[in-house]
């Protein structure tokens, strides 16, 4: 490894910096109190309450699983603190009351919440810790009927939406992780798309853990109503902390008749030194639920977290309905991810596609961990899967876990799977073409994760090829 | 414990009342205790999660009776029964019990050695206790602790350096009538040194009407030396009542070759183990299956090639057919370890649904851990190709030739991989015949 390359590699990670506001934090544990406790200081229904209730009792019940290719130290659950939120922020405030310090550090990632500078067109939910700062774009976005605000928020102004989609595509009884979020999540987006509405703007959710020892577990639910569409982007950083911190995320995405559900992801939570020291510990159940002709399609780019557990999937309920997952995931030094999905063909013709691109450096570990399952009357129902692993050094590992499972014969499934390793001779000839080391693993990088990035929108597309660039560096010399 | 286990504990303590001490009972009894602590798996084990074994753990196998009365079965008999020329160094079992008169192969050149499990513990029992239970040591595995325990006979092989075997090897294990409610724990073990061939084809098949199922549980345990090669064929065509598991444990040394082909088309649950450590540089493996499965039949393969050492190469191609409302299953694991650098692994499997109720599960796994190496899979489900389907047609053949001819020839993709002449043409007449209802000319 040359040295030029090798200072590259203790490049500070950009976003590790924390933010110094004055936080409601509770005490650590996790009891029935704490349930009602944030949902007391959620000022939440009844019926919420109950439902985290019947969540945690469920979770209690229930074991970590541990049939993922994850090492880790055992998580004490009753170690971490569950709620914690700026003081600064009331409930339900409006942008021009948010602490100048909270903007500051939005600013800082990158992500202006002052209204007047959003030209591209993306509508932001900027949720710090437990709380939702808040959201940008809402006037403009009601002229449509599109609701789009933070998940408290709608929890006062939406019940009847929240009560009927909540849980819909992830009950809480779904896996451990799901039932420990039903219990103690705190904040997250919540999106409504009324029939017929294309929505015309980008929704995204900035997600910044700032406390420490903390969890993040939020919750987002996004309904595409019969015709419509919308496409949502979620980004997330936390800063640099020598312990582990929990985020267990729950994401539920319907997709009524003809509708159209885009969600993508660029994740890069601090991800822990080079000796593993830190880092966060990301278990994730995103699903979605597709109903006649409807297409949901999945896009992460995951680059961040010391462990990264996550399977986006797609319920293929309706006739003629499409699922997509595209992802790119990249570990380096320590780090690992077991990452996937599972695409369940119900409905008849329904179509899936899954192209997954895994990148392994350093002593990362990587596993695809997918699932295909076609039912006994998914008649003429299609998938391709494509799963390819690029090794970088030789202390990495890249596995793939596939499941195919097929119940008719009307339906056709193909698997490719690949391993591959970034070469001296490729990089050589970049070199001797004009490019430095670092552009030569950039772009065979990039060309790698092409058909991934192709499906991201362009902003978004931009900064993750950046983001992969500044994660390996330094991997090959 | 569960009934049956209890049941098998008593049973062990009567067949191996008079064991003694020494190795071997010591083996056995490591095993028994294996066996009882594993218990069968259930599907909640990952390497049976799509094959439940609940009908063979709810029965308690007998053992094998021996035989009493005059031979059943004339050597004709026994040909008509397998694939695979007369001529051939032949051992039958039936019912697991040797059958000297039914067993020709005393032509082997005369360093080869090629005996019965029993005469070979009398002979040579220092050569079987160094390799026995060495390589199949039943850890985690239930049905190789269970058939350590409990096995009978089965054969020996030891191919001295150097020695080629011409004709191949024919093991032939036949089930017959009184194999009803039987426990069968077929053993072999081949030891062939470096530069040494042989080729061995083990056959399963059944004799005669069946008055209920019975149990084939067979472990095969292959030392393969430096540059040597070992083809290895199996032909399961148990009756579609009984229950066949089956375990091939593999280790290779440098330069050397393992062929491996699997067939089945027989049993209600079938279970085929292929395990290969590729232990020296630049060895080479190569996994070939075939499964035709009609019914309620259950046929599951699993195959796993470790890659421990540089420069291995490691080929595999599965295929099956799936009629009726059977199920399928297939697991096949590639490892690369750290230092197998140059590892070149490929790995198909293709299955092909004849009928809706049909089902098939398939899990291609790949572990790498070394960062120059080369290795794909690929799986594929479906149909017949409405395009060939349409291009025959258009050729002027009829619907349904046009789908016996495409699914004879996605058969017989993998029945080319066949190195032995009597052995591919046979069961390519075989698979002719099940899809065309004529005759291969």
């Amino acid at each position: 490894m040359s040295s030029s390359i090798e200072s590259l590699v203790n490049k500070e990670y950009q976003y590790g910096f924390v933010t110094d506001v004055e936080s409601d934090t509770i005490a650590p544990g996790l009891t029935e109190d704490t349930v009602r406790l944030i949902s007391s200081k959620k000022d939440e229904p009844e019926w919420l309450l109950e439902w985290r209730l019947k969540a945690f009792r469920r979770w209690q019940a229930m074991t970590e699983p541990h049939w993922s290719n994850l090492k880790y130290e055992p998580i004490d659950y009753q170690a971490q603190r569950y709620y914690s939120a700026p003081k600064s922020i009331t409930p339900l405030q409006s942008l021009d009351q948010v602490d100048p310090e909270l903007l500051r550090a939005y600013d800082k990632l990158g992500i202006s919440l002052s209204e007047q500078k959003h030209l591209a067109g993306v509508a932001v939910d900027a949720i710090f810790d437990s709380v939702s700062v808040g959201t940008t774009m809402k006037a403009e976005l009601s002229k449509y009927g599109v609701v789009f605000c933070s998940f408290t928020e709608a929890v006062h102004n939406h019940p009847e939406l929240i009560k009927k989609y909540l849980g819909s595509v992830v009950p809480y009884s779904d896996n451990f992780f799901a039932a420990l979020n039903s219990a103690v999540f705190s904040d997250g987006s919540f999106c409504y798309v009324p029939k017929g509405v294309r929505c015309p703007i980008e929704l995204s959710t900035y997600f910044r853990i700032n406390a420490a020892n903390t969890g993040q577990f939020e919750r987002t639910l996004i309904v595409a109503d019969e015709g419509a569409y919308v496409s949502y982007l979620e980004g997330c950083t936390a800063p640099k902390r020598d312990t582990h911190q929990l985020h267990a995320a729950v994401v539920e995405l319907v997709a009524l008749d003809n509708a159209t559900v885009k969600y993508s992801t660029v994740q890069n939570w601090y991800a822990g030194d080079k000796d593993g020291v830190g880092g966060i510990y990301n278990f994730v159940t995103k699903r979605g639920k597709a109903h006649t002709n409807s297409k949901i399609s999945w896009t992460q780019v995951e680059t961040g977290s010391a462990i990264t557990w996550k399977y986006p999937s797609v319920i293929l309920q309706g006739d003629n309905s499409t699922g997509e997952f595209y992802s790119v995931a990249v570990v380096n030094n320590m780090q690992q991810a077991d990452t996937g999905t599972k695409m369940i063909h119900i409905g008849k013709n329904t179509k899936s596609t899954i192209i997954s691109k895994g990148i392994s450096a350093g002593k990362g570990q990587n596993s695809y961990r997918g699932r295909v399952k076609m039912l006994p009357k998914a008649s003429g129902s299609r998938n391709y899967t494509q799963c390819d692993s690029m090794l970088i050094g030789n202390q990495c590992g890249a596995h793939t876990f596939p499941y195919i499972e097929v119940a008719n014969n009307s339906s056709t499934t193909e698997h490719e799977a690949s391993t591959s390793k970034i070469g001296e001779d490729q990089i050589f000839y970049c070199k001797q073409r004009g490019l430095s080391a670092e552009h030569a693993i950039s772009l065979i990088v990039s060309g790698f994760c092409r058909e991934v990035f192709k499906e991201l929108p362009m902003e978004f597309a931009l900064e993750a090829q950046q983001l992969l660039g500044i994660t390996l560096e330094g991997s090959v010399g | 414990m569960s009934s049956s286990t209890e049941a098998y504990e008593q049973a062990f303590g009567a067949l191996r009342a008079s064991g003694g001490t020494g190795w071997l009972p010591a083996l056995r009894r490591e095993a028994m205790d294996r066996f009882s602590a594993l218990g069968f798996p259930t599907t909640r084990n990952e390497d049976w999660h799509f094959t439940s074994v609940t009908p063979i753990a709810e029965k308690v196998f007998k053992i094998a009776p021996t035989r009493t009365g005059p031979a059943t079965l004339s050597p004709a008999d026994i040909t008509a029964l397998v694939i695979g020329d007369p001529d051939w160094h032949r051992l039958v079992f039936v019912n697991g019990r040797f059958e000297a008169s039914l067993s020709a192969f005393a032509g082997l050149p005369a360093e080869v050695r090629v005996t019965t499990l029993a005469e070979a513990l009398k002979e040579s029992p220092e050569f079987v206790a160094e390799h026995l239970g060495k390589l199949a040591s039943g850890e985690g595995q239930t049905f190789t602790a269970f058939n350590t325990a409990f096995a009978q006979d089965g054969v020996v092989i030891h191919v001295p350096g150097g020695e080629v075997v011409e004709a191949p090897v024919h093991i032939v294990h036949i089930a017959d009538s009184h194999a009803a409610g039987v426990g069968i724990h077929p053993r072999l073990l081949v030891v062939v040194e470096p530069l040494a061939q042989i080729t061995i084809v083990e056959s399963y098949a059944c004799a005669g009407p069946m008055s209920g199922g019975y149990l084939t549980n067979a472990v095969a345990e292959i030392e393969i030396g430096n540059g040597a090669r070992v083809d290895h064929y199996k032909i399961q065509r148990e009756s579609t009542d009984a229950f066949h598991v089956g375990t091939t444990q593999v280790r290779q040394g440098r330069d050397s070759m393992y062929h491996s082909f699997s067939y089945a088309a027989g049993a209600a649950i079938s279970r085929t183990n292929v395990y290969t450590q590729l232990a020296g540089e630049n060895a080479e493996a190569r996994l070939n299956g075939l499964y035709l499965i009609d019914g309620a039949q259950h046929a599951d393969h699993q195959t796993f090639v470790e890659h421990l050492a540089p420069a291995c190469a490691s080929r595999e191609l599965y295929k099956g057919i799936l009629d009726g409302g059977s199920h399928g299953v297939f697991n096949g694991k590639v490892y690369v370890d750290p230092i197998a650098q140059k590892t070149d692994g490929k790995q198909t499997n293709h299955a092909l649904l004849l009928s809706d109720h049909a089902r098939i599960d398939t899990k291609p796994q790949l572990e790498i851990f070394a960062d120059d190496v080369k290795c794909t899979h690929g799986a594929t489900v479906g149909r017949l190709d409405e395009g060939a389907l349409f291009y025959m047609k258009s050729r002027g053949l009829g619907a349904e030739n046009a789908r016996a001819l495409l699914t004879y020839a996605f058969a017989a993709e993998v029945l080319e991989t066949i190195e032995v002449d009597a052995l591919r043409e046979g069961l390519e007449a075989l698979a002719f015949a099940r899809f065309t209802q004529s005759e291969l000319r």
